[in-house]
């Protein structure tokens, strides 16, 4: 029957099952907390918390290469394959450069920069340094500028830097925006971890201080907007994967906990809002496998339904996260309770590469066209 | 809106080329007379006859009934209804007036009658020469349908009837009803069992059937009174005491949630009537202005026509991810949706549109000045007979809460 929808084959589906399994095994949610919530102190010093160890078993696996091309070494699995391994990096909250790298391998695969690749392929991480410290998520946001050969600026909100080796970064010239290579470790690169809520994660700005790098494509622009789409499917898998994880947990704890000598979950005032995530979860996740078969099946539309995915996601982040929190009452307030892993991890997936309103204004200016002056 | 493309077997790409040369030559055309936004609400006989002609020739010419058994009348084919129905919907033909009889009657009858009993009644349900209609609700026995009092008392080998049934669309036409029946007063769900029972031959002599007014102003929906109602044991389905049973059968089907495909053509409605989808208010708030500006100017109206959109999407995606059996986690989790998320988003839209249309949105059908016919604001209160009927939203979220996530039953 599946052969008929998709092209969620065979391959795909046992990539999926073999990363749940390997998450599941080896990861549990308690490994999490162990692992990144030692230290609640508010304003804390900005730490990079993995465990590189499993991070090394996932690179021998071949996943952080799925996506690279085979021209230049890779696995060349569809984006439907790539959808789902990533809904399980989202149920995991494994905290890695896995989205970093596929994102950055989207975008060096639209500029057909084989070397690159085949660093990722070496078992380089890699991430994008393409935002500017103001703008929300437009394609030039960026204030790192290109002369004289040299990169100089600082790049912003830069995602698992601490634990990637290579930056693509974009950067303004007197020509077009450009693209660039580089290795965190050349000479006049500096990293400055930010503080963030989201636990699973890092971040930070990256300054240029004459900086030589090695371009990649002249045509930044069309470039980053080629691969975009496919980035905001990733984003939106890991909220989906995430998002599941949050309504099960919750209905495990719903129908355990007891008030009123009966399980929460018996009350409609609980049991709606967890159905109305449930189905929030279904409308995103069946526009993230109809989005990612576009990528192939279906090139121009693949634009309007990440617009439409990316949104949706966002939404069900909030939502869901609201909802997980709420509806485990007190404890799950605190900073022993799982859910606020997922809470903060989500909440940084529902702004990163733009927002629900965001994303539905883009949609708005393809399907209602421009507003009129 | 994105339309995706579905990859047909041989046997679907054959039969899909088939539909539409067949609706090439046989599409009935503009209806002579207005035609309401669902078979709910067909009042006159004028209505049911357009209506009825155009069922009959689309079983003649085998679009109705094709995943049926041949012995009961259907085509005998496999997963081959889903391609009609597309391609009617492609065609915008009108929709069938046997609605009942399609979604609810047809697999419910197929799954508990008895073999005599389907080849008797399901090839002039398929064709829509008789009409069918449901008698589940009581005044006393809304969302708690298991409460349902009305009675059957055995008499030899006859039943009969006593009581009342509500918000019965279709009675006004219908030859059959199908009727959950309480046949033991002690067991409140093994005390119900389930028949069909002759409605239209029986009126006035154990059967009166009223019409009730609808919040629009429409009629369409009724109530059947039984009085000493006398029939045959052999109308009842299934075993004595599995009415509850039956009675879910039809309930999956009639919520989009049942193994059978349903009949559905679909589209065409007067000229006049312009609600459908969310794209549609798309051109409804470029027509229209507020403070001199065009309304799809306004960023909060097309942030709101976004979400409709996306949630249609949504759904519409749904249905294509339920089929890939690796990606659900719950075989009902998709099907059990389709009801409520259906019925919520239509009122959405008809909500936005009401309020993209401002001051005009006042204007009612009959008006001369009413934007898209007065469809609109007829669309939006309408839109409330379906988050209701079928099992409220709220009976919808139990349902999904209970069987797909398995919290702890709220009754």
């Amino acid at each position: 029957m599946s052969s008929n929808t998709y092209e969620f084959n065979q391959d795909a589906a046992l990539l999926k099952d073999s990363a749940r399994k390997f998450f599941s095994e080896k990861f549990p949610v308690e490994k999490l907390h162990e692992l990144v919530a030692q230290d609640p102190t508010l304003g804390r010093t900005p730490q990079s918390l993995w465990f590189e160890e499993l991070w090394q078993e996932i690179i021998e696996l071949g996943w952080p290469m799925v996506a690279v091309p085979e021209s230049a070494g890779g696995l060349a699995m569809p984006a439907v394959a790539v959808a789902g391994l990533v809904e399980e990096f989202g149920r995991a909250a494994f905290p890695s450069p896995m989205l970093s790298t596929l994102a950055a391998t989207y975008v060096l695969s639209a500029a057909d920069a084989i070397g690159p690749l085949e660093d990722i392929c070496s078992g380089e991480a890699a991430s994008l340094a393409i935002a500017g410290s103001k703008d929300s998520w437009g394609l030039a946001s960026t204030e790192v500028t290109y002369s004289n050969g040299k990169l100089s600026g600082t790049a912003h909100y830069v995602q698992d830097v601490g634990k990637v080796q290579k930056i693509l970064v974009s950067a303004h010239s007197n020509s077009d925006l450009q693209l660039f290579w580089v290795d965190l470790r050349s000479d006049g690169v500096t990293l400055d971890l930010d503080t963030i809520v989201d636990l699973t994660r890092d971040q930070g700005r990256v300054s240029f201080h004459n900086v030589e790098a090695v371009p990649i494509s002249v045509k930044g622009l069309s470039v980053l907007a080629e691969a975009m789409p496919k980035i905001w499917m990733l984003v939106s898998a890991d909220i989906a994967g995430a998002a599941e994880w949050q309504l099960q947990t919750t209905v495990d704890y719903v129908n355990t906990r007891k008030q009123f000598d009966k399980a929460l979950g018996f009350f409609q005032a609980i049991k709606h809002p967890l159905v109305d995530v449930m189905i929030k979860v279904d409308e995103t996740r069946s526009l993230l496998y109809s989005m990612a078969n576009a990528v192939s099946a279906a090139p121009e539309k693949a634009l309007q339904l990440s617009h439409m995915l990316k949104a949706s996601a966002s939404d069900l982040a909030g939502f869901a996260s609201g909802r997980s929190v709420q509806s485990h009452g007190g404890i799950g307030f605190t900073w022993e309770c799982y859910v606020h892993l997922y809470f903060k991890r989500q909440k940084h997936s529902q702004m990163l590469f733009g927002d629900a309103t965001w994303h539905r204004a883009r949609l708005a200016d393809i399907l209602i066209g421009p507003v009129t002056a | 809106m994105v339309d995706m493309q579905r990859k047909d077997t041989s046997e679907q790409a054959r039969f899909r080329d088939y539909c539409r040369e067949w609706l090439s030559e046989h599409h009935p055309g503009e209806p002579e007379v207005r035609i309401p936004q669902s078979p709910l609400e067909i009042m006159t006989v004028e209505q049911m006859d357009y209506l009825q002609r155009w069922q009959k020739s689309a079983y003649d010419g085998g679009l109705v009934g094709c995943d049926y058994p041949v012995e009961v009348g259907g085509g005998g084919r496999k997963d081959l209804q889903r391609i009609a129905n597309d391609e009617m919907l492609r065609a915008r033909t009108p929709y069938f007036p046997n609605v009942i009889g399609l979604g609810m009657a047809a697999p419910t009858v197929l799954y508990h009658g008895q073999d005599a009993l389907k080849q008797r009644l399901l090839p002039k349900l398929f064709s829509g020469e008789d009409i069918w209609c449901q008698g589940f609700s009581e005044p006393g026995a809304g969302s708690d349908l298991a409460s349902v009092q009305t009675f059957a008392q055995k008499s030899g080998e006859k039943w009969i009837i006593n009581g009342h049934k509500v918000w019965t669309s279709l009675a006004h036409f219908a030859e059959w009803m199908i009727i959950l029946l309480r046949t033991d007063k002690s067991h409140k769900y093994d005390g119900l069992s389930y028949f069909v029972v002759p409605i239209k031959s029986a009126l006035g002599n154990g059967v009166t059937v009223k019409p009730l007014i609808k919040m629009t102003g429409e009629t369409g929906f009724n109530e059947v009174i039984f009085e000493n109602l006398e029939i045959d044991d052999s109308f009842r389905l299934d075993e004595l005491g599995r009415g509850w049973q039956v009675a879910m059968t039809t309930l999956l089907h009639e919520r989009g949630a049942g193994d059978l495909h349903v009949p559905r053509a679909g589209g065409l409605k007067s000229r006049s009537a312009h609600t459908s989808n969310a794209m549609s208010l798309i051109s409804l708030a470029k027509e229209l202005t507020r403070d001199g500006k065009r309304v799809a100017d306004d960023p909060i109206i097309r942030d709101r026509i976004m979400r409709c959109i996306i949630r249609e999407q949504g759904l519409s995606e749904n249905q294509r991810r339920g089929r890939v059996t690796e990606l659900l986690d719950h075989p009902m989790r998709i099907p059990l949706q389709n009801k409520l998320l259906s019925s919520e988003i239509a009122q959405e839209i008809a909500s936005l549109a009401i309020d993209i249309e401002g001051a005009a949105s006042s204007l009612y059908v009959g008006d001369e000045n009413a934007p898209a016919g007065g469809q609109w604001p007829l669309a939006y209160l309408n839109s409330y007979g379906m988050t209701i009927a079928a099992g409220t939203s709220e009976v919808q979220r139990n349902i999904l809460g209970e069987r797909v996530l398995g919290l702890a039953k709220s009754k």
